[in-house]
């Protein structure tokens, strides 16, 4: 195998890191107001939360690719396959971080809660100051598990036509007739992008501000 | 946006050979990757160090790249190493070993937690090896590695629709080829989602249901 081909799969893993941090982005934003649904007391927000996460847990993130990417045209909504990928791509995500987050914000402390509502803090100060960095160095460490779960799976993309790691990988195996090396490039490219994620996830980790235990 | 009953009820026989396929492969890795999955642990506990440090190694590759790279691999890097297999075998193979390195952490994880009395105890009467995993290690470490075993049995469903892109005929390339042939994919993916969402859901409320069954063995105050 020649350095060409390998400069082009690094090349193609540059789509891969972009779609999975843009989808790991836009995840959790939408895993903070899933989580706010599900901890608020309304039943009519709570049931609505519980089976968008039951579903984007239970069904394969392969069957939901094919259902955004061929039913967005359907219903009259023409989209990139880029776009329904990444949209894709971070529905599967915001259901498991909501899951994270809610399970981050019932671990904090109802006393720290109590203290802070006692030195007068309005709900605000304390959703910023107490609450928010707890739940966030709480569910830290299943963020970058996250995060590399979703490198991983960003390979499906591939069967919507994005030319990403795995695409290039498929395309070049295929032309070039060197499946096994190219294949296991692709996999040594995963395997670096992903321990590089796991290396820099607890740097970032052991900056965070401490929780008490 | 139309919602045809008529495809899924002209394309049923089909489609249910699709769902049986689907449910074979998914019951045949699962026991092929716990079984795969416990021996590599007991190998990597009982095995010596340089045993323990390879599949450490083989196990940290499993896990870091893509279960789509991994299928390829084998499907298509297969025969250029003499291993040529049809899309069903290949997937199979493929599936389990990838459960297999899951497990195997599941399991390790199990014989971690057990309390190292217990077994020194087991050595002290005179159990021999395979008698304290029998009696000692297996017996207390249920309960730990149930739930986690639940969601792998999960995950391994839901990875079974990846095989559909090596040409396996189960339920995602079945229903996938019926939408495009017959533009009639609201319908036929509409099922393929349901499909999965129900069995995982019932397949987590009988893992959740064996949780409460069997794990009456409780050493810890959980």
């Amino acid at each position: 195998m020649s350095i060409k081909l390998f400069e082009l799969l690094l090349q193609a893993s540059i789509y891969t890191v972009t779609i999975s941090v843009v989808s790991i982005l836009i995840g959790f934003a939408i895993a903070i107001v899933i989580s706010a649904m599900l901890l608020s007391r309304q039943r009519l927000f709570v049931l609505p939360a519980q089976i968008f996460i039951s579903f984007f847990r239970g069904a394969p993130l392969l069957v939901q690719l094919l259902l955004i990417y061929n039913l967005l045209p359907v219903i009259g909504i023409n989209v990139p396959s880029i776009v329904a990928a990444v949209v894709g791509l971070s529905l599967c995500t915001a259901a498991y971080q909501a899951e994270n987050l809610r399970g981050g914000f019932a671990s904090v402390p109802a006393g720290l809660v109590e203290s802070a509502e006692m030195v007068g803090m309005t709900p605000i100060q304390i959703f910023r100051r107490i609450r928010a960095p707890i739940a966030l160095r709480l569910t830290f460490q299943a963020l970058v598990n996250e995060a590399i779960l979703i490198l991983k799976a960003s390979s499906l993309v591939s069967v919507v036509g994005i030319v990403e790691l795995t695409r290039m990988a498929q395309d070049l195996a295929g032309s070039t007739f060197l499946p096994l090396e190219i294949f296991a490039s692709a996999g040594l490219i995963y395997l670096v992008i992903n321990w590089i994620v796991a290396l820099a996830g607890g740097l970032i980790e052991r900056s965070l501000p401490g929780v008490p235990r | 946006m139309t919602f045809d009953t008529n495809v899924i009820f002209n394309n049923l026989p089909e489609i249910l050979n699709g769902a049986w396929v689907t449910i074979l492969i998914w019951i045949v890795t699962t026991l092929a990757a716990a079984v795969l999955g416990f021996l590599v642990a007991v190998a990597r506990r009982f095995g010596g160090v340089l045993l323990d440090r390879a599949f450490g190694v083989v196990i940290a590759v499993l896990r870091g790249t893509p279960f789509l790279i991994q299928i390829f691999l084998v499907y298509y890097g297969g025969p250029f190493v003499g291993l040529s297999l049809d899309p069903i075998p290949a997937g199979i193979v493929g599936l389990s070993i990838y459960g297999a390195a899951y497990f195997s952490e599941i399991f390790r994880s199990g014989f971690a937690a057990v309390p190292k009395g217990h077994i020194e105890a087991g050595l002290c009467v005179g159990l021999t090896q395979g008698q304290i995993i029998r009696r000692i290690l297996l017996p207390e470490m249920t309960m730990l590695v149930l739930p986690p075993s639940v969601n792998m049995t999960i995950i391994l469903m839901k990875e079974t629709a990846v095989l559909s892109i090596i040409t396996v005929p189960e339920l995602t390339a079945t229903l996938s080829a019926i939408g495009s042939q017959q533009y009639a994919f609201v319908e036929a993916l509409f099922v393929l989602a349901l499909f999965y969402w129900v069995l995982v859901e019932i397949t987590g409320w009988l893992g959740h249901l064996a949780e409460t069954k069997l794990t009456r063995f409780r050493f810890f105050n959980i």
